[in-house]
């Protein structure tokens, strides 16, 4: 056996010896030599209640993915907790082609039945369990502050570090899994009070309330994997973590993620770390980020418009990435409904998709509010828009968004809450 | 003939041209369309990075900074090694980040295919190395440019 500096006990030990079989320790072995690569000191207990995984899409093409998940679940690997997992790259609800219905369900997904079957045998909570937005209370999947998970999702890690307080790195698909198979996973980074230091100051200095994927962008590019520290948002979002507060930070964080690689960021006065320990969070000689609204301006006008035909008219818009909450799906609902009676118009002017975890949709669908958001044309889906837009037709199809999550991925042009209301109610680009 | 050392994260040995990005490395983007459309060439499909669009990646000794994008780019990766579709070895200019790692590891223990891997070769590596160079690699974590 190799010899590993990581400190491992008798228990984690014979499972890497091979007490619970060849494939087990085979899972362990890959997490301890993850571990190491970041000089994990020891293995820690998962204390999550649920996993999270990244990978919900069946695509045809992941064959070794499929060839392990058999290997895994034949030889009794099994999750040894439930998980939810991102959402459904399919819903026939959404608008396509039909050759993109044919590329979608012949060619690209071609295996989602059979992986969401390999799910379920792995330990899937149920099939309402598809959101990359787990944590909110309707999907039932909320750590509490302090647990240690074993997560993938950039946009549910960074949420659930800074929001909830639990602890858990970025870590890739399948390696989440793999710490939900065998209970353990690699003290380091994050998990750690020196990890959860921040090493950037953030001033928020703008005369309005900054734009969160906007905000979120700047900073994720500024500080990339590093921790912020940002002050003076609270003048904006407040000092309670309420339901509007917590959409925010969700946005925000997205954002954080994506345009950079921020697993945790504390916001002053707000986020349960940063209202313990304050200042103290933030490291020695940490760097300084000065943000108004000039520098935000600035950022939005850097991302780069790369539909075929720049002046094209949208063909699509998707809103909820990450998936909208129950409270942003009232709040959208009334917004849209004001601006098509501001413009004089019945239904919205662009194909608009609203996305949602299915069981928020569900709760939504109970209210007299679906009702009326049909009215208005918009489309309401549980799917993921990354997903969707992920196949070569969509490079040619203007498609817009105010997520810069799916800004980033994929061909999709970037618009702010307010811009993108117009664009949908008014029609323009 | 120029020498770095940087620290071994997956161990190995090979010979292979360079191939250099000096923008992160977006693994799902960039492997994503040769995955599935069977090219075993595998030619980058990102086309925001200008470095590598087009040009393919099988074989080769991928020279980049850190790898950036969706948290699936360690199992990209994975499927990548575990159809002979890899690159011959990674060499970052910086520490790995957390999502190269995984894929690295994953396709060292459950793939037959080897792909050394070799982080911390410094800044200077990337701005000496130019995508055509002649690279070997020790096991030792020994980077040549012949």
């Amino acid at each position: 056996m190799a010899d590993y500096k990581i400190e491992l006990t008798p228990e984690q030990l014979a499972i890497l010896n091979g007490e619970k079989g060849e494939t087990m320790a085979k899972v362990m072995k890959t997490l301890v030599m993850y571990g190491e690569t970041f000089g994990a000191t020891k293995m820690v207990p998962v204390t999550g209640k649920k996993g999270h995984l990244v990978t919900s899409f069946g695509l045809g093409v992941m064959k070794p993915v499929y060839e392990l998940m058999d290997k895994l679940i034949a030889d009794g690997v099994i999750s040894g907790q439930q998980f939810s997992v991102d959402p459904k790259p399919l819903d026939k609800n959404v608008p396509a082609s039909f050759i993109e219905n044919l590329i979608f369900k012949k060619f690209m997904y071609s295996a989602q039945d059979m992986y969401d079957g390999q799910l379920q045998k792995m330990g899937l909570v149920s099939d309402s369990a598809y959101t990359c937005t787990c944590y909110l209370d309707e999907v039932g999947n909320t750590p509490n502050k302090g647990d240690v998970l074993s997560w993938a999702e950039s946009s549910a890690v960074v949420y659930a570090n800074s929001v909830l307080g639990a602890r858990c790195n970025r870590n890739s698909g399948i390696i989440e899994l793999f710490g939900s198979i065998v209970g353990f996973v690699p003290y380091f980074g994050l998990l750690t009070d020196e990890g959860r230091k921040a090493t950037w100051i953030v001033e928020v200095k703008t005369d309005k309330i900054p734009e969160a994927q906007v905000l979120g962008s700047a900073i994720g590019m500024k500080v990339m994997e590093d921790v912020p520290y940002v002050k003076g948002l609270d003048k904006w979002i407040g000092t309670e973590l309420n339901d509007d507060a917590k959409a925010y930070l969700k946005d925000f964080g997205a954002a954080t993620a994506s345009n950079g690689a921020v697993g945790l960021y504390h916001i002053d006065g707000l986020t349960p770390e940063a209202v313990e320990q304050g200042e103290a969070l933030i490291a020695e000689n940490a760097q300084v980020y000065v943000i108004d609204d000039a520098e935000l301006e600035r950022v939005k006008n850097s991302y780069p418009v790369i539909w075929k035909d720049k002046n094209a008219e949208p063909k699509l818009c998707f809103i909820g990435c990450p998936h909208l909450t129950y409270s942003q799906l009232i709040e959208w609902t009334e917004k849209v409904e004001a601006g098509l009676k501001a413009a004089g118009n019945k239904k919205v002017v662009i194909p608009t998709v609203f996305t949602a975890a299915p069981t928020v949709v569900e709760k939504f669908n109970k209210t007299s509010y679906a009702e009326r958001l049909k009215k208005t044309g918009v489309i309401l889906s549980y799917i993921c828009p990354l997903m969707y837009m992920n196949n070569p037709l969509c490079g040619k199809k203007p498609v817009i968004t105010n997520s810069n999550k799916l800004r980033t991925y994929t061909t999709s042009r970037y618009y702010t809450n307010a811009e993108i209301l117009d664009c949908i109610t008014k029609g323009g680009k | 003939m120029k020498t770095f050392k940087g620290r071994v994260v997956v161990p190995g040995a090979c010979e292979a041209e360079a191939l250099v990005t000096k923008n992160g490395f977006n693994t799902l983007a960039s492997f994503q369309k040769s995955l599935m459309f069977g090219d075993k060439t595998a030619k980058c499909g990102d086309q925001n990075n200008p470095d590598l669009y087009n040009k393919p990646m099988a074989g080769t000794a991928l020279c980049l900074p850190q790898t950036i994008g969706s948290t699936t780019g360690g199992m990209v990766l994975y499927c990548a090694t575990a159809m002979g579709r890899n690159p011959a070895c990674l060499l970052f200019s910086k520490p790995i980040d957390s999502l190269a790692a995984a894929g690295a590891v994953l396709s060292d223990v459950w793939t037959e295919n080897s792909m050394p891997t070799i982080d911390s070769l410094g800044d200077e590596f990337l701005e000496t190395v130019k995508t055509g160079d002649k690279i070997k690699v020790e096991e030792d974590g020994t980077v040549i440019i012949l």
